[in-house]
Parts: C-alpha cells; structure tokens; sequence
C-alpha cells in the first residue's frame, strides 16, 4: 500500500508540473500543445546534466544542476511555439503537434550521436544515469520519496501566487481573457504571452526529467513520454485551470497510471486476474471520461489559441 | 495587362511548401553537421536518393516499389488529417484510427478468414466507429479533438496488441504472416508487380489511394455535402444558423476520417509487407508523418499525393545513411521540422501577397505619373 502511495505521488508530481506549465500558457492565451515535446527536450537537458556531472559532487549540487540543465533545455524549446504563435500567429495546433514529433526525434537523434561517438557498437537511444539518480532521493523513515515532490510542492505554491497574488499574473490572465482590452490600458500583450509560454517550458520540463527517472530502468528517447504531456492537459481542464483543484486532478489520475505499477503487490487487485494491459489503459480510459463530463461547463480562458492581433476589436 | 502568375493560389501554396522543404532539409544537413561534419553530405544525400543509392536498376525499381507501397498508406492518413481540417477539426486521433484499421484487417484475415474485401470493409467500419466516438466527445461533450484523439491513440493500441496477441507466431511477439495462413486475404496485385521488378507487394493499395484522393477533391469542391462540411468549418455557428445540422456534421467528419486512416491501416497490412508487433510500445508513426504530408500538400488532396510520396522517400531514405555515424530517425527529424515550418505557411503566403501588391502599386503610381 506505501508502495502505491509512493508512486501515486510520483506520478501525480509529474502531472501537476506539466499540468501547472499548460495552466501558465494557457492563461496567457496560447494552447501549448507541445507540452509533450517540451518534457522530452527537458529530459534531455536534465539526463546530459546527470551524465556529464561528476560522480564526487555533493548531492544537493547534483540535483539543482540537473533541474537547472533540465529548465534551460525546456525553456529554449518552448521559445519555438512562442516565435511561432505569437509573432508569425501560426496555427498554434500545428505547431504544438510539431514539437511533440520533433522532440522525440531530436532528442533520439542527438543521443545516439554522443553513444555512437563514446562508442561506435553503443547504439542504443539511453542515457546511463544510475548512479547519480540515487542523489534524487531521499527517506523519511520507510518512505521513499524524490526531490521532486518537493519541487512540485514549491511549484503549486508559486504558481498559485504569482497567478492570483501579483500584478504580473493578473495582467497574465487578463491577456487571456481579453487580449485587446488588456492592451487598451498599456499591457504588452505579446511580451505577457511569451512570458507565459516560456513558464510553460520550465514546469514542463522539470516534468519531463522527473518523469524519465521515475523508471526503474533508464528512459528510451525513442520512446518519448507515452502521452503524458497530453495527460496533464487532461488534469488541467479537468482541475478548470485553478492551481489546487489541478494539484486533486493530478493525484487522482496519479492513482490510475501508479495502479499499473504496482497492482501486482495489492492482493485483491491481483486476484482479479485483470489483464495488465488494461492497467496501461486505464489513466487513458479514465481522463476520457472525465472529459466528457467536466468539457461542457469549461472555464478555459476565452480567448486561448486565438493569435492577438493589434488591429482587431 | 499579363496576370501575375504568382497570384494564383496554388501556386502560392507551392512555393510555400517547396520553400519548408529546402529549409527543411537545410536545417537537418545543419544538424548532420553538428554530430559529425565528415559524413554529413553524404548522409543528407543518401536521404534525397533513397533507393536510388543501389546500382542495379532491378533494385531500385523494387525499392521504388516498396516506397510506393508504404505511401499509400500514408496517403491515407494525411488524406485523414486533410478532410477533418476543412472542416475545422485536427484529427489528431489518425494515428490511433490507423492502429485500429491494421488491428481490425490483421484478425479479419487470420481470425475469422474474410477475403480481402472484406477485411478491408471491416478495417473501414471499425475505424468510422472510432472516429465517431472523437465526434461524439466533441459534438455533445465539447471534449477538445485533439486531447481526445491522443487519449484513443493510446487506448487503440493497447487493445490491439490484446486483441492480436491471439492470432501471434507462437515464438515471437509478430503476428502470423497472411501469405502462409490467410492467402486470399492479400490484396490483388493487379499486375502491377510487374511493372515493379516482381515486387509482390506492389499492389491494388497504390491506385485506390490516388482514387480516394480524387474522390475527396470532387466531394470537397463539387457536391453540396463537401461545401456544408466546410461551411461549418469555417463558422460553426452561421452554418447552424443556414440550417445545417453542425453536430451531425463533426461527427460524420470524424467518422469518415477515422475511416479513411483505418482504411490506410488495412491497406498496408493487407499487402504482408509488415508483420504488427504485439509489443509495440508506441503508436506507429503512420499517422503523425500523414500531419506532414496533408500540410506540404497545401491542404489539396492531389498536391498530398506528392507529398505523402515525399515525406515517404525521404523516411524510406533515412534507413540509407552511415549507420556508423548516424542514425535512421533523422529522416524523422526532417519530416518534423517540415511540419513545424508548415506553420509559417500564412505568414508565407501573406507575405508573397502584400509584396505582390506593394510592386503593382508600385507600378500603377509610376504610371499615373507619367500620364
């Protein structure tokens, strides 16, 4: 049972992080479709931080190091959707889905050029990372948990500040509310809606990192994130993009995909005789439904996905 | 006066999507040069030639063969993505609908023995109730396409590997090959592996495919249906206002998306060229490059024949660089970076718009001057 606490948490943290990005996009008026590819070029950052890091370096280093590695990755990618969505207004689906392909491709691509080049028979799309994953985590007791969890912790409470309690995040909002009225009494509305896209690639790729080392094994860039960058959109609208009802959103759906991991261990799950795969269904299965029910009566801010244009009333 | 050749649409269109080719390409030699500049021509080469790498004529006939045989498929994916975007839906869920389409053909054929024609009819019910069940979500839930589509992508492919775990070789995670166990349920070659080399694969997939995309055109352009269908695309609530029945128009959309990519599923399976793996982990990439494909076409359904051949060759040519060096996803890289570029399309076509108007105004006040 404290294994599927621990993994609900787990799973839950990568969710609300990535959830927490498309929340900030989203208030500032851009769909950021291409969360998915913004946590594999995150991962990225964040494993290349973990290998090229010496073994010897105190663990705290090590872990804002690769988080820090993780960001940089995450934001530069991001600025991708920025330019093409807010200064050239380009289809903003079109341009998500772009990134979610190419991120995986890129990063596929990069990894086996630095395994080929350490070893020309290594052509394998891993990163090793072993070693320094063990600094991630930490014990209370018998309870396992990473330094993620306490990231995302901070991260709520921030987002959650800066979008209700400053100037900043209000101003933010109202860009996505009512662009052109937000402009009429002198805010940028392209620098609010960069700032916001850009916030969206640094949770999401603390996301993509935290994601890939919640593995046993190490990630497959091939692989990419098995539609979790979608997920967390799920979580979002179903927590009607609101900081902490995204924080219930993401544990509830946590639960689901830790089942898949762990549902072996708990007695009367296993003795049902449920076929895996239907476990790996289930997250999938289940935000189906919850989207069906929560769509209709949606608080998405109004004017998401739509290109500001200056000459418009 | 002469009309201006660059003011036709399609032409527009044209330029455009030659333009994020060459950038396209550009930016993945670019690349290519970052990992190891020594191979990099070579590399960027081998992808542009695909088969015409081989020597023997006998073999790039077979190849070009092979490719042709992969593009159909693809075509009907992008086919897919192209006929819900007039309509203002981003069938994102394609992939999963193709999944689907090879899941429902794969165990027509070696399950239940249909012939060809009818697994195909088979893969194409299947994947119009999948797609219907995006519509739904969307007509009656306002569930967003693409986030529902993604959620289906997943959710067809694990059933698939569960449902074609049935009809597996006993020793390997493939499914049975059709020519040694289901031999009427290979589509007709039509003659046409002559022409290419003897290459059995080549068969009826390749024309119906440029039927299909002929039949959209007409259907798109023509008939009342393709206009109320686009109608709702561009303003969901005039065409309610103008009578027509904008729910039942998504979900017949998506319905017949959903077919149209099932369709490409069976297409390809059904010519045993590929075996399904029931371990598959992720969801085939058919499906996603058909998002290249519908947009390098220009949104018309005969330039996506060209293009769906394009991304096709140059995925097929990936598989042709120094694998010392490199490795085969960078055909999907480039085929990413397209798609990205594709975004920049109106800005293009714009851009060429206003530069056209500014030399003709241009013109007329030198004109007016010297009158």
């Amino acid at each position: 049972m404290l294994l599927l606490v621990q993994y609900t948490l787990i799973f839950a943290s990568v969710l609300l992080l990535v959830a927490l990005g498309g929340c900030f996009s989203e208030h500032s008026g851009v769909i950021n479709l291409g969360l998915e590819g913004i946590m594999v070029i995150g991962a990225l950052g964040g494993a290349l931080m973990m290998r090229y890091l010496p073994a010897d370096l105190p663990g705290i280093v090590t872990v804002l190091l690769v988080m820090i590695g993780a960001v940089i990755f995450g934001v530069v990618y991001s600025s991708l959707l920025a330019v093409a969505c807010i200064n050239f207004k380009a289809d903003q689906t079109i341009v998500g889905t772009a990134l979610n392909i190419l991120g995986t491709a890129l990063a596929t691509v990069l990894v086996k050029a630095i395994n080929m080049k350490a070893n020309p028979d290594d052509v394998s799309s891993t990163i090793q990372y072993v070693v320094q994953k063990k600094k991630f985590i930490q014990y209370i007791g018998g309870f396992e948990f990473s330094w993620f969890l306490v990231v995302t912790i901070i991260a709520l409470i921030v987002a959650f500040v800066v979008l209700y309690k400053t100037k900043f995040g209000l101003r933010m909002m109202a860009c996505g509310e009512h662009p052109q009225a937000a402009a009429s009494v002198g805010i940028n509305v392209y620098k609010m809606r960069w700032a916001g896209v850009l916030i969206s690639g640094v949770f999401a790729s603390l996301g993509g990192i935290s994601y890939i080392m919640a593995g046993v094994s190490e990630w497959k860039f091939e692989n990419g994130v098995a539609g979790f960058g979608f997920l967390a959109l799920a979580v979002m609208i179903f927590g009607q993009w609101k900081p902490f009802r995204i924080a219930l959103a993401a544990l509830l759906f946590g639960l689901f995909r830790a089942l898949s991991n762990v549902y072996i261990g708990i007695g009367f799950l296993n003795s049902l005789n449920i076929p895996s795969t239907v476990y790996n269904m289930m997250p999938y299965i289940i935000s189906l439904i919850v989207l069906a029910f929560t769509s209709k009566s949606s608080k998405a801010p109004k004017a998401e996905g739509i290109p500001y244009d200056k000459g418009q009333r | 006066m002469k009309k201006n050749i660059l003011k036709n649409e399609g032409v527009q269109s044209l330029i455009a999507s030659l333009i994020c080719i060459v950038l396209g390409l550009l930016i993945g030699f670019i690349v290519l040069l970052f990992i190891n500049p020594a191979g990099a021509f070579d590399a960027i080469l081998a992808v542009i030639k695909n088969y015409f790498t081989y020597s023997r004529a006998n073999l790039q006939l077979k190849n070009f063969g092979n490719t042709l045989v992969q593009t159909a498929p693809l075509l009907m994916c992008s086919l897919s993505i192209l006929f819900c975007y007039k309509v203002g839906l981003f069938n994102i869920g394609c992939a999963g609908q193709y999944v689907v389409g090879a899941c429902a053909s794969i165990y027509g054929a070696l399950a239940l023995g249909l012939p060809w024609w009818a697994a195909l009819l088979f893969a194409i019910v299947a994947g119009a109730i999948y797609g219907a069940v995006v519509g739904l979500l969307k007509a009656y839930c306002n569930v967003n396409e693409v986030i529902s589509g993604i959620m289906l992508n997943w959710i067809g492919l694990y059933t698939t590997n569960m449902i074609l775990s049935a009809v597996k070789e006993e020793t390997s995670p493939y499914t049975l090959h059709l020519k040694d166990y289901a031999a009427s349920s290979i589509l007709p070659t039509l003659g046409l592996d002559k022409l290419f080399a003897n290459n059995s694969y080549v068969s009826l997939s390749i024309p119906l495919a440029i039927l299909v995309a002929i039949a959209l055109k007409v259907i798109l352009d023509q008939t009342k249906f393709g206009y109320e269908l686009k109608a709702t695309g561009f303003n969901k609530n005039a065409a309610k206002y103008a009578g027509m029945a904008e729910k039942r128009n998504i979900i017949v959309t998506l319905a017949i998306g959903g077919a149209l990519a099932a369709a490409g599923g069976a297409l390809f399976y059904l010519t045993d060229f590929e075996q399904w793996s029931v371990t598959a982990s992720t969801v085939p990439g058919m499906g996603f490059n058909g998002i290249a494909a519908a947009f390098l076409g220009g949104l018309n359904p005969i330039g996506t024949i060209f293009s769906s051949y394009f991304i096709q060759h140059i995925t097929r040519g990936g598989a042709f660089v120094d694998k010392t060096l490199y490795s085969a996803q960078i055909s999907d890289l480039i085929s990413a970076i397209i798609i990205y570029l594709c975004g920049f399309v109106g800005f293009l076509k714009l851009a060429m718009k206003k530069g056209i108007a500014a030399k003709e105004e241009k013109k007329n006040s030198t004109k007016g001057a010297d009158a």
